[in-house]
């Protein structure tokens, strides 16, 4: 090794990189191999989320609370982060919340465009603590009108179709 | 190099075929407990950097350390994942303590074997995607190739791996912990099934679910905190050649090298005679005795003549996985250097309990990454 | 406290959205140029550290071992580093403390991703990052959390969409001057405006781009160092940091964990007042607000000042901070762990006033790199200086 101020990264500088489109692939100019992965996996819910999930199906939002930093939490589990110790008692929550945050999203999962957007929200659950909020779905509300701050309730699945799930709520209207 | 680096807590759960009762969380959670109860140490104030080892695929979650920090008291503290061996994770937290900026380290591995519902097919995707997987195999055929090489190069023989299994198995028996534990004989290989031949069902490790967390500490600390600390004299890993192609199938270098950096940092010259026992890899019966000559405590074909003259069980002149190693206790993913570790530190501490050696102050632990990959850690401890 | 490390070569690929390269074939473009750009080979590397995202992307599982050999890893001691987008400035730190330990003398660092290998669309891959019982039912895109914290960060400081998007449009010219650039474009304000929404407030032109592409740096301990380069790039702080995954339990408004991050990396560094003492910036940008947010965390201005700081110009090539002179994510691209290390290259570049066309006008002297990741969780940072 030698002394060398290093290479100048000059616009002469040849990087590599050869970007491909679409149609190299649909006229066979690159050959590719295909697969699609067998995983699949069942995972087994535990005792704070299993405890959770049947709450939903029993048509209750179910949370936790730590003594000793006096939060409630949702969604539920077994220990406190903060604290870092087992949780000390269930608390059934309500079925209203306030909107912390929301998108209106035009496009899908898989990315395909759709024209009524999917509303995806943060909602603050009322009787837990402050700012404990779980992901989900407003419905039966105008995209244009929805606000932070808004007051919203569950829409429930009818019981009989409820399976232990957090699409046991269909979504949250305001109310 | 400044100071040097203890394990001073260890935690583990019991290693079981199904843990339906407790989620991935909650299983880490109890590990974690345990190993900083046995450091006597609060997660939330003492810790410094946090590690855990894990693979997306064997999840079924992609950035998988997003659901580690909140079991293991490490929110808003530094954490990150080393997608390898539990061991690759104590070389990390080894290396960071090295620095001279982290007092307290705190290693994680776990298995959650049970909830994969297709374990061949994602085994399957770590094959080369151009190469290797049009052939469509499963994924043991490539321990099957290593297997029938290895015995074919060094005159080690069907019988000699198994009773490597024998052993194991037999040595599980004397582990609490162990999931895999049972009395197997020669004969039961006769009516075994073969998997990838000469590779047969009782070859092959299982999976089974369990945590284990490890709390690492420097010196200062650890004299501080710890009566028994367990020193870890030396680190080594290694990767060699992805491409089956490529590969020398008897002589797995990269492990030589691996456990060369070890013993070149824990000044040890001649393996066999200053160290009491190993806790190494037996993902597959043959493997624990490639790898005890690339570890070089023998050579290729004296590994065979060891396991069948007793000098490894656990009254032998050189024990090897007394705990029961992966054949005995199960297999777990990510965790299973880690579970060798955890072992290897109760034998040093003497609280090994009827599996417990008459001398073991020093020792070497082994985890490699299983197939298809030529990738392997190793940790030497000393009391 | 342990031995101190620089940067002393760096290398990259074009970033692409779809490179005919495989994986392993990007690593080692990357590689072999941060190794000529220094002049040292295989031999003298003691340790290498790769960095990559989601192996889902690629649809290779153990993603680490499959890419070494094109990442110099045959034989040598190797470690896959990992958090997310937080990895490309993370394997920075992964390769400061092999060295700094003292186990080693130099290190490679290399990241790569291929995010075109995921058909037909890498985002729908994004679904498994979420949790498979209380989330994932409900069918969440990747740009609804995002779009959520934007909305958020908007709310909580009253800020105008008007201003956020200067970022983009910044960026995106600065990355004119970029060889390796994917998406570099003069646009207006207006054109972001009127982009296709996405997930409100998220639109097109806020988001960086789907890519492929890898970065490579080499690091070396101060004695090999002296004798490799007149110009060495000192590291000279490291944090990081991971809040809970429980992030709907946080408020998004703030990213508190890369403040944490920054904490760290400035205490080691021995900056205390990082407004004066850091010239010039590369936060994580993988949409526009994200730098704001990302300059807020890094505390190079108050809470909610970052869009006003934008409009007036001071973040510009020519301004007082330069923040991401190399147009970051939203011009380069965003092959997620080497876009990362990109960032860590270009301040690399800049304060050895190699960066050519990109150079900033001031003379800069200490810079900070950042990435962010997980569920928007995760903040790494690296301090270098010269």
């Amino acid at each position: 090794m030698r002394a060398k101020a290093g290479v100048k990264q000059t616009p002469e500088i040849q990087y590599a990189g050869t970007g491909l489109s679409s149609k190299d692939f649909k006229e066979g100019k690159i050959l590719c191999t295909r697969w699609t992965a067998d995983a699949k996996y069942a995972w087994d819910a535990g005792i704070a989320i299993g405890k959770y999930l049947a709450g939903f199906k029993a048509g209750k939002i179910l949370g936790v609370r730590c003594i000793k930093c006096g939060r409630t939490m949702v969604p539920p589990r077994a220990f406190c982060e903060w604290c870092f110790k087992t949780v000390d008692s269930w608390v059934q929550l309500r079925n209203t919340g306030i909107v912390n945050t929301f998108s209106l999203c035009y496009v899908t999962w898989d990315v395909k465009r759709v024209k009524k957007p999917e509303i995806s929200a943060v909602i603050e659950i009322d009787g837990a603590s402050k700012g404990m909020g779980i992901m989900h779905l407003l419905g039966e509300v105008d995209p244009n009108k929805v606000r932070i701050g808004m007051k919203v309730k569950a829409i429930w699945k009818p019981a009989a179709e409820r399976e232990g799930a957090i699409t046991d709520i269909k979504y949250w209207k305001p109310y | 190099m400044s100071e040097r680096v203890a394990i001073i807590g260890i935690g583990a759960t019991q290693f079981r075929s199904i843990t339906p009762d407790v989620s991935y969380k909650e299983l880490m959670f109890e590990a974690a407990v345990k190993a900083y109860e046995d450091a006597g140490i609060n997660p939330r104030k003492d810790v410094d950097t946090f590690v855990t080892c894990a693979e997306d695929y064997i999840e079924g979650t992609s950035i998988f350390d997003e659901y580690v920090p909140d079991q293991l008291g490490a929110v808003l503290k530094p954490m990150h994942t080393i997608p390898g061996e539990g061991l690759h994770g104590i070389a990390t937290a080894f290396l960071q303590i090295k620095t001279g900026r982290f007092g307290i380290a705190v290693v994680e591995a776990h298995s959650k074997a049970s909830n994969l519902m297709t374990p061949d097919g994602i085994a399957a995707c770590a094959q080369d995607p151009v190469y290797t997987r049009p052939l469509r195999l499963n994924s043991h055929f490539i321990a099957g190739l290593e297997m029938n090489r290895f015995c074919h190069a060094t005159g080690i023989t069907r019988d000699q791996c198994g009773r490597v299994v024998i052993k194991n198995r037999g040595n599980a028996l004397n582990n609490p912990l162990a999931g895999r534990a049972a009395l197997v004989s020669l004969g039961d290989f006769c009516s075994c099934e073969p998997v990838s031949c000469p590779l047969t069902e009782l070859d092959i490790a299982h999976p089974v679910d369990g945590a284990v967390v490890v709390v690492l500490a420097s010196e200062a600390k650890a004299r501080a905190l710890s009566k028994n600390p367990v020193w870890i004299t030396g680190v080594g890993w290694c990767n060699g050649s992805p491409n089956l192609e490529a590969r020398d199938w008897v002589a797995v270098n990269y492990c030589t090298r691996a456990a060369e950096m070890a013993f070149r940092m824990a000044g040890i010259t001649a393996p066999r005679n200053e160290l009491d026992f190993a806790e190494i890899d037996d993902t597959y019966s043959y493997k624990e005795l490639q790898h005890l000559s690339a570890l070089r405590f023998c050579g290729p074909s004296e590994a065979g003549h060891w396991v069948e003259s007793g000098v490894t069980t656990t009254t032998g002149e050189f024990p090897v996985n007394p705990s029961g190693g992966a054949l005995g206790m199960g297999h777990m993913y990510e965790a299973t250097g880690l579970a060798r570790l955890y072992c290897a530190v109760e034998q040093l501490r003497g609280t090994a309990g009827k599996a417990q050696l008459k001398k073991a102050s020093r020792c070497l632990v082994q985890g490699w990454r299983g197939v298809p990959t030529a990738s392997t850690a190793v940790a030497i401890l000393s009391t | 406290m342990g031995q101190r490390v620089a940067i002393v070569g760096a290398g990259m690929t074009k970033f692409v959205r779809r490179a005919q390269e495989t994986g392993k074939e990007l690593a080692f473009h990357a590689t072999r140029m941060a190794l000529d750009s220094c002049e040292m080979n295989l031999d003298q590397i003691d340790a290498v550290c790769l960095g990559t995202a989601p192996d889902t992307f690629d649809g290779v599982h153990m993603k680490g071992e499959y890419l070494s050999d094109g990442a110099g890893a045959w034989g040598k001691p190797y470690m896959r580093c990992y958090v997310g987008g937080g990895t490309g400035v993370f394997s920075v730190i992964q390769g400061w403390y092999h060295i700094a330990s003292g186990l080693c003398d130099t290190c490679l660092v290399v990241c790569e991703e291929k995010m075109s290998s995921y058909q037909p669309h890498a985002q729908a891959a994004f679904l498994t990052i979420f949790d498979h019982t209380t989330e994932r039912p409900l069918k969440p895109n990747l740009l609804w959390i995002f779009a959520m914290e934007m909305n958020r960060y908007m709310t909580t400081y009253g800020l105008r969409k008007e201003d956020i998007v200067q970022v983009a449009v910044k960026n995106k010219r600065n990355a004119l001057d970029h060889p390796c650039a994917q998406i570099a474009k003069a646009v207006t304000a207006e054109d972001i405006l009127n982009s296709e929404v996405l997930a409100w407030p998220v639109q097109r032109l806020d988001v960086s781009p789907v890519s492929d592409g890898a970065v490579a740096l080499v690091l070396a301990s101060e004695s090999i160092a002296r004798k490799v380069t007149d110009k060495p790039v000192w590291i000279e702080g490291v944090g990081w940091s991971l809040d809970t995954a429980y992030w709907t339990n946080r408020d998004l408004c703030y990213p508190r964990y890369v403040e944490e991050a920054a904490r760290m990396a400035y205490t080691m560094a021995g900056v205390t007042d990082p407004r004066h003492q850091i010239h010039i910036a590369e936060p994580y940008d993988p949409f526009d607000y994200k730098e704001l947010h990302h300059m807020e965390g890094l505390m190079l201005c108050g809470k909610g000042e970052a869009p006003q700081m934008t409009v007036d110009g001071i973040t510009q090539r020519d301004g007082e901070l330069p923040v991401c002179p190399s147009g970051g994510l939203l011009g380069v691209g965003n092959p997620i762990a080497a876009a990362g290390l990109m960032k860590v290259a270009e301040l690399f570049w800049q304060l050895r006033g190699e960066a050519g066309k990109r150079q900033v006008s001031r003379k800069v002297k200490r810079g900070v790199a950042q990435a962010w990741g997980d569920l928007m969780q995760v903040g790494t940072v690296v301090v270098v200086g010269i």
